[in-house]
């Protein structure tokens, strides 16, 4: 590479430096893409839309912390936790495209909320903005990446081998994810009267989001052998909280149950009031130019 | 004593071999050190700003991708080069303090808005095309911790310009809207990315100095002029114009001539009048403020566990 | 109370045969997260990286110039931090 001239360096270079989240045809190259068997293809789009909203979702949440984080090295690794669950999600759009017979972006830009079937734990808003702070951010963070380990743990027995590929690769980083979350609780919990306040406030905030988690789905039901039934997670996903929560001295919330709307929540398309305006700001500019090429 | 190490200095400088972190330096040397790097690096971190004013509204995931691994990267190279000067005695504490109490400045560009995602691929490809111009000198700087960073920083600005001119290469390829909207962009960055070289050598109050130290190896007027010729080919390839109509090609020369900037409008962004300078501070000086708890948190329960390993 | 985290020295062993080498530093409130933070800064995650991080108060430098004045009044106190110094492939583990 030649750095006197710049116009050189332009035509030239490695790919590899984008190292996260921005290319993942290399992660599952070699990957039988067909559908198997006796899979109900309609269900697997579903349940892939389920999965990659979730990740799509909290990512763009998560993205909100750069260049507000506490400290730089803490931007750092939001923004790499962020980008982790980035490329999740347009892995598992893209699986669900494969049967819906549109691309990645089409499903991220041009649904309406209610075709979106993340759970209400990845919109809220935690903080930055004045829904919550770095603690409720850390509070949403653990919740999620332990249950979603748990998930990805199964889903890499998966008869779709897409999943089970996606499951794969996705495990390292979400074991990451949760560690990173354990460390702050830990440190947050224990650290000052305020931190241990904001902490438990943390933990109050999101808990009523957590039955959600584990509630069991009809796409779930028909997917069996495919897709994981989250309820059976719920024992080991308690397990991993109530450790965490003790070495941080902190006191697990009671309040898990965020009533649903006329029996239906995330999974059913029904969100709660933030996620309006979240896809408001994601998707205008891709709406606002049809056709255009990005 | 004094005067031979001074010399030493001088001979060390001279023959291009690198001043490292114990070395006797001159306080003026170590001064200059401090508030270039410093500067440098606010600039990296207040520069995550007008990119990261449109992640959440990236019109492809693709991009959305791109744009946070790049915005990450400029948080990476702030703490490269906040690093560097640690290495001189100075505490990233301090200069953060500094830079949210306006006592440090930041490159001016920065206090320039983005107002369409146009921007995004024209600040990767003048602003980071500049930055590139004006860094790759410093990796042969003759301060050791600041030419390493510079080397890692330079590499990976490359391909934040290539990524930028690769976004305005697919808009251009797009609908008129798209290509309206690049030219639209360039018209407004240009300017300010030739005023990034500073004001010219005759108003320069830092160049001779620090180019006698090797901190600086061009003087602001021979990089804009390598910066244009440079950028011209890049905008005939792309299919823009720049908005200066003294822009031709002599051949006397050999080069191109071009038109000066507005050093009025120059000296006022310096001096906090243009559109987002408070905006910029603000939102750093939240970011520092909202963090104080979790930052002090972490201290606290290092200073439990410190002691009960010492207790036990 | 303070709230600026101590600094860290980075090294990293890029793959298995290799001494680790100086990359360069980071601030952490304790060891386990300056390990954490130098994975996401240093090494973007890569697996099969070993990552060192030492306090840099823990580090004893010596001046990298045997001529070098020592022990100068202006020689060792402020320059505490060794950031950046490469050491070479060859010098053996600290």
């Amino acid at each position: 590479m030649s750095f006197d001239n710049a116009y050189e360096s332009l035509l030239g270079g490695e790919d590899a430096h984008w190292a996260f989240g921005t290319g993942f045809s290399e992660a599952l190259s070699g990957v039988n893409r067909e559908f198997p068997a006796g899979v109900d293809r309609e269900a697997l789009a579903a349940y892939c839309l389920m999965l990659g909203d979730d990740a799509l979702i909290f990512s763009q949440r998560l993205s909100e912390w750069c260049s507000r984080a506490p400290e730089l090295e803490e931007d750092i690794a939001l923004a790499n936790i962020a980008l982790d669950l980035l490329g999740q999600a347009r892995m598992l759009l893209t699986r669900a495209g494969e049967v819906l017979g549109r691309d990645e972006d089409a499903l991220a830009y041009l649904r309406d909320e209610r075709e979106f079937r993340n759970v209400h734990l990845a919109e809220i808003d935690c903080g930055p903005g004045p829904g919550g702070d770095f603690a409720a951010t850390i509070a949403r963070l653990l919740v999620f990446s332990s249950w979603r380990l748990a998930l990805f743990s199964r889903l890499r027995g998966s008869a779709d081998p897409v999943l089970a590929a996606i499951a794969e690769k996705g495990l390292k980083e979400l074991a990451y994810h949760r560690d990173h979350a354990a460390q702050w609780t830990v440190r947050l919990g224990d650290g000052t009267d305020e931190s241990h306040r904001r902490m438990q406030a943390g933990l109050e905030r999101v808990w009523p989001f957590v039955d959600e988690l584990f509630a069991t789905h009809a796409v779930e039901v028909t997917l069996t052998g495919v897709a994981v039934d989250p309820a059976s997670l719920r024992s080991e996903v308690d397990g991993v909280l109530e450790a965490v929560l003790n070495a941080a001295g902190l006191t697990r919330p009671t309040d898990t149950r965020a009533a649903r709307v006329a029996g239906m929540a995330g999974r059913d398309g029904v969100h709660t009031e933030a996620m309006g305006y979240l896809l408001a700001e994601m998707q205008h500019l891709h709406r606002s130019l049809p056709g255009a090429v990005w | 004593m004094a005067d031979d190490l001074e010399r030493r200095f001088e001979r060390t400088v001279q023959s291009e071999a690198r001043i490292e972190p114990r070395d006797w330096m001159p306080d003026g040397y170590r001064k200059t050190l401090i508030r270039q790097i410093a500067q440098h690096a606010h600039s990296e971190i207040i520069g995550m700003q007008p990119e990261g004013n449109w992640i959440s509204r990236a019109p492809s995931l693709r991009r959305k991708a791109i744009l946070l691994a790049k915005v990450q990267d400029e948080a990476g190279h702030g703490l490269y080069l906040y690093s560097a000067t640690e290495t001189l005695g100075a505490d990233r504490e301090d200069l953060t303090l500094k830079l949210i109490e306006g006592r440090q400045k930041y490159s001016s560009i920065f206090n320039y808005p983005t107002l369409t995602f146009a921007d995004v691929g024209v600040i990767g490809w003048l602003v980071d095309g500049a930055a590139i111009c004006n860094q790759v000198p410093l990796c042969r700087t003759s301060y050791g911790p600041y030419a390493r960073a510079m080397i890692r920083i330079c590499k990976e600005e490359s391909f934040h310009q290539r990524q930028g001119y690769e976004l305005l290469m697919t808009m251009m390829r797009g609908t008129q809207q798209q290509r309206d909207m690049v030219q639209d962009s360039v018209n407004r960055w240009w300017w300010p990315s030739l005023m990034m070289f500073g004001p010219p050598d005759a108003e320069s109050t830092n160049t001779e100095q620090s180019m006698a130290w090797r901190i600086k190896r061009d003087t602001n007027d021979e990089l804009r002029q390598k910066f244009v010729n440079m950028s011209m080919p890049q905008a005939e390839a792309l299919g823009v114009t720049f908005p200066d109509p003294e822009l031709r090609w002599n051949d006397e020369r050999g080069e191109y001539d071009f038109g000066q900037p507005d050093w009025d409008e120059f000296w006022q962004v310096v001096k906090g009048g243009g559109v987002c300078n408070e905006q910029r501070i603000a939102h750093r000086r939240k970011a520092h403020e909202d963090g104080a708890w979790v930052r002090e948190a972490a201290v606290a329960h290092a200073a439990k566990h410190a002691r009960k390993e010492g207790a036990a | 109370m303070s709230t600026s985290w101590p600094l860290w020295e980075v090294f990293v062993r890029g793959k298995r045969g290799l001494n680790h080498v100086h990359v360069g530093s980071l601030h952490a409130p304790d060891a386990e997260m300056a390990l954490r933070n130098a994975r996401d800064v240093y090494t973007r995650r890569n697996e099969g990286v070993s990552i060192w991080v030492v306090p840099a108060t823990e580090i004893t430098a010596s001046s990298p110039d045997e001529k070098d004045p020592f022990f100068a009044p202006a020689g060792d106190k402020v320059y505490r931090h060794p950031t950046f110094y490469v050491i070479p492939e060859d010098v053996p583990h600290l």
